[in-house]
């Protein structure tokens, strides 16, 4: 298998692949689910407009789709793992229904979960009426879609196959009440 | 509360439309229900709000966190038995202090006819209350919009979670037997 071969695997390790997503951000908002996601965007550089989840597992996609429907003039992006993005599933479907055009997701996966097995989420989201969806295997197709997240049409979901490294966590403000209100100070809301 | 095309305010469900208008709700997440029918359908009609199924309540926490974060109100709309769904993710409320409004449609307490209701029913509020959500409730239709109003003005005053329980009284009994 390639993923057991380092010299043929074209995957990108997982904080690579965070600083790529972010290298142009612009006016990108950002929101994270708990665990890697979140070390991994602390570990590019902290940010007002990074909304990090340390909890309520299942959350992230949700958040994003409400603060794409509230500021539809500016780019949102949600990061966050299989296992974050299989616990709250239903939300493809919600979120397939709306399709904000400012709203895109990233997803990653290390450990085993059900999309090591037979889940395949770029079909799942494809079914719940994603119109544009990435399987991205290495760094060309991920800087190709982080060239898309600035003039996209529509949501995008992009599903990024990482190595299973573990880089040392990086670790942002966990202060929920703080990471709300400068996030909302940072875009004017407060 | 200014006059709204289609609104029938001689009705309470009208009336607590009214009041989401009135104070900027901008997002309605809901989970189809008999007993929010109404409301669903004038928020789905507005051409101002947008109306957001959800397939699950918990969902309608994060949508609601994530408008604010955005700058614009929520609502969320369940049934009591959606209220069981949304314990872990009231700990995003909580941490963060989100403002949140919950109507909630009871279910399992007053003359039901299924029991499978009754479990959730009968323990919505005290769970709520466990989840450090303030808890009103509307027995009579003379007095919804005036308490939908009071957990609006502390919810977003305050920044804190609120849930409207709208007794199946008040919904009406009957209207689940056949």
């Amino acid at each position: 298998m390639i993923a057991n071969d380092p010299n043929l695997d074209r995957r990108l390790d997982r904080r690579s692949a965070m600083r790529i997503l972010l290298e142009n951000r612009g006016d990108l908002l950002l929101v994270t689910g708990l665990g890697s996601t979140t070390w991994d965007a602390a570990a590019v550089g902290d940010d007002d407009r990074n909304f990090y989840l340390w909890g309520a597992m299942g959350a992230a996609a949700m958040i994003g789709l409400g603060l794409a429907i509230a500021q539809p003039d500016r780019r949102v992006l949600v990061v966050t793992g299989d296992g974050e993005m299989l616990m709250g599933l239903g939300a493809l479907a919600t979120i397939g229904v709306q399709r904000p055009p400012n709203g895109h997701y990233g997803e990653t996966g290390m450990q085993a979960s059900h999309t090591a097995e037979s889940v395949e989420l770029v079909a799942v989201a494809r079914a719940c009426g994603f119109r544009e969806t990435f399987d991205i295997i290495d760094e060309i197709g991920l800087r190709d879609f982080a060239a898309r997240l600035n003039n996209a049409a529509t949501t995008l979901f992009a599903r990024i196959a990482i190595r299973t490294d573990e880089p040392p966590r990086v670790l942002p403000p966990r202060d929920g009440v703080l990471l709300k209100t400068r996030f909302r100070r940072a875009i004017g809301a407060e | 509360m200014r006059a709204l095309a289609g609104v029938h305010l001689t009705d309470w469900r009208d009336q607590v439309f009214a009041v989401l208008k009135a104070a900027e709700i901008l997002q309605v997440g809901y989970v189809p229900d008999a007993g929010h029918a109404r409301l669903i359908e004038l928020c789905r009609d507005d051409p101002d709000m947008r109306a957001v199924p959800l397939t699950t309540e918990e969902e309608g926490v994060a949508l609601a966190a994530g408008a604010w974060l955005g700058g614009q109100r929520a609502a969320l709309l369940m049934q009591s038995s959606g209220v069981g769904n949304c314990i872990n993710i009231l700990s995003l409320t909580k941490t963060c202090r989100f403002p949140l409004l919950m109507l909630v449609a009871m279910r399992g307490e007053w003359a039901e006819f299924n029991p499978w209701q009754v479990p959730m029913g009968s323990k919505t509020q005290a769970a709520l209350e466990l989840c450090d959500v303030l808890v009103y409730r509307v027995e009579r239709p003379e007095e919804a919009a005036e308490i939908v109003t009071a957990a609006l003005d502390i919810a977003y005053n305050g920044d804190l979670a609120t849930a409207v329980l709208l007794a199946q009284r008040l919904i009406g009994a009957k209207r689940w037997v056949k």
